[in-house]
């Protein structure tokens, strides 16, 4: 069963990086993708909108597959900050998981 | 089994705490490219390599040797390897190059300061002041290091009079010009891309090339720095026909170059793909503008595609390719393969 972690849904959800609210799910960002892995990115947001931190960071070699390469964010119809979103989720797991 | 990402990453990012590069490589070598060339030292615009040409061969070893590791069970022990990399740089072990590629990537880096010269746009070099740009700590997300070694670079190009940046690929034009003045109060450093600063000069091509040739567009080029009409100006007036693949320009494909240090197959199997595209646009060659682009596509290739760094075809018309010193051959190089 999915837990929600409150203080990784504050962080998530206060923060000025992460801007996935705007996501409406529509696919395009994973359709275009050329890694064409499914979690890749909107069902990744989904889980860190949720406050789901252990669904995210059991994905953790999936969020450093992202090329950054933004073919999604050029695609977005939500104007999705999606490189720097997966960026904000490496960050996380860099400091509070890795401890670098 | 992929590699621990911890362990990778992590071995990375206490190279560039402790050594400042994530690939340390003597400062010796990292300048040895500018020998003969004549480049003053310093000034208020410099050739800002970012290292990114002069590691390339070293992260091309370190990635040939982490895909024979990625199934096997020596990924086990890249975590022992990151402690003992701690007390002395085991990435100068496991990262030696061929000496074939540092040859070739030199040669690239005087293509650029000779096109710039023929141009006569007026640059000064760092030598061995520059500083490694933090661009692959960035992007896995290691903020705290990331920023102290941001603060270290401009504090240094600050003290050395610097306002001008010419970078030379597109992962350090994108730290310089877009990513630094997010973390850096008051950043007041002008960066072009030497793509741009060609583009905008005068300069003209000694020679016409009859030749097709496909573009290759760099991700970060095409889609965070908006470089991607500069550099087909540039191939247009030296008489190259361009020949677009399939996805191009805003919509390039990637190499896979950017996962090539965690995930190898997977690199490859972006690569690969972005190959088979560039095949399909059946120019003579490809240009790439990125060193990581240029050895990423060549090293997924399974036809022999010819690709090669854009400076190479632009000398070609332009002149400015100054060849390396004979002395350069066999001196500092001695533990390089072959």
């Amino acid at each position: 069963m999915a837990k929600v972690n409150p203080s990784f849904l504050e962080k998530v959800t206060t923060s000025d990086e992460f801007n996935a609210t705007a996501c409406m799910n529509c696919g395009v960002c994973s359709a275009v993708c050329p890694l064409e892995i499914e979690l890749l990115p909107r069902k990744l947001f989904r889980y860190a909108l949720l406050g789901l931190e252990d669904r995210v960071m059991e994905n953790t070699p999936t969020i450093y597959q992202c090329l950054l390469c933004k073919m999604c964010e050029a695609s977005c119809t939500a104007d999705v900050h999606i490189a720097d979103n997966v960026r904000f989720l490496r960050a996380y797991i860099s400091k509070e998981v890795f401890k670098l | 089994m992929p590699l621990p990402t911890r362990h990778v990453i992590g071995l990375m990012v206490d190279n560039l705490r402790k050594r400042k590069s994530v690939f340390p490589i003597p400062r010796r070598k990292a300048v040895r490219w500018a020998k003969a060339l004549d480049i003053p030292e310093g000034g208020e615009t410099v050739l800002y390599t970012g290292h990114m040409y002069q590691l390339l061969p070293y992260m091309m070893a370190a990635v040939r040797r982490m895909g024979g590791m990625e199934d096997s069970f020596l990924g086990r022990f890249v975590g022992m390897g990151r402690f003992f990399n701690r007390m002395i740089n085991v990435s100068s072990f496991i990262s030696i190059p061929r000496r074939a590629d540092v040859k070739r990537c030199r040669q690239l880096l005087r293509n650029i300061a000779g096109l710039l010269q023929q141009a006569d746009v007026e640059f000064g070099y760092l030598y061995k002041a520059e500083l490694y740009s933090g661009a692959l700590a960035y992007d896995v997300g290691a903020d705290d290091v990331f920023h102290a070694h941001a603060r270290r670079v401009y504090d240094m190009l600050k003290d050395h009079g610097v306002r001008t940046l010419i970078t030379v690929d597109p992962h350090t034009t994108n730290m310089m010009r877009s990513v630094y003045p997010t973390v850096i109060d008051g950043y007041d450093l002008e960066v072009k891309s030497y793509l741009e600063v060609l583009a905008a000069s005068d300069i003209r091509p000694q020679h016409r090339v009859d030749q097709s040739i496909t573009v290759h567009d760099s991700c970060v080029y095409a889609r965070y720095e908006g470089v991607i009409d500069e550099p087909r100006e540039l191939l247009r007036r030296a008489g190259y026909e361009i020949r677009e693949p399939k996805n191009n320009r805003e919509l390039t494909h990637c190499c896979g170059g950017p996962v090539e240090s965690l995930f190898p197959k997977v690199a490859h199997e972006v690569g690969l793909k972005r190959t088979k595209q560039l095949e399909q646009a059946k120019g003579a060659g490809v240009a790439a503008m990125c060193p990581i682009c240029m050895a990423t596509l060549e090293m997924a290739s399974d036809n022999g595609l010819q690709i090669d760094d854009i400076s190479s075809y632009l000398v070609r018309a332009y002149g400015g390719g100054a060849q390396q010193p004979a002395v350069d051959e066999s001196t500092d190089d001695e533990r390089s393969e072959p």
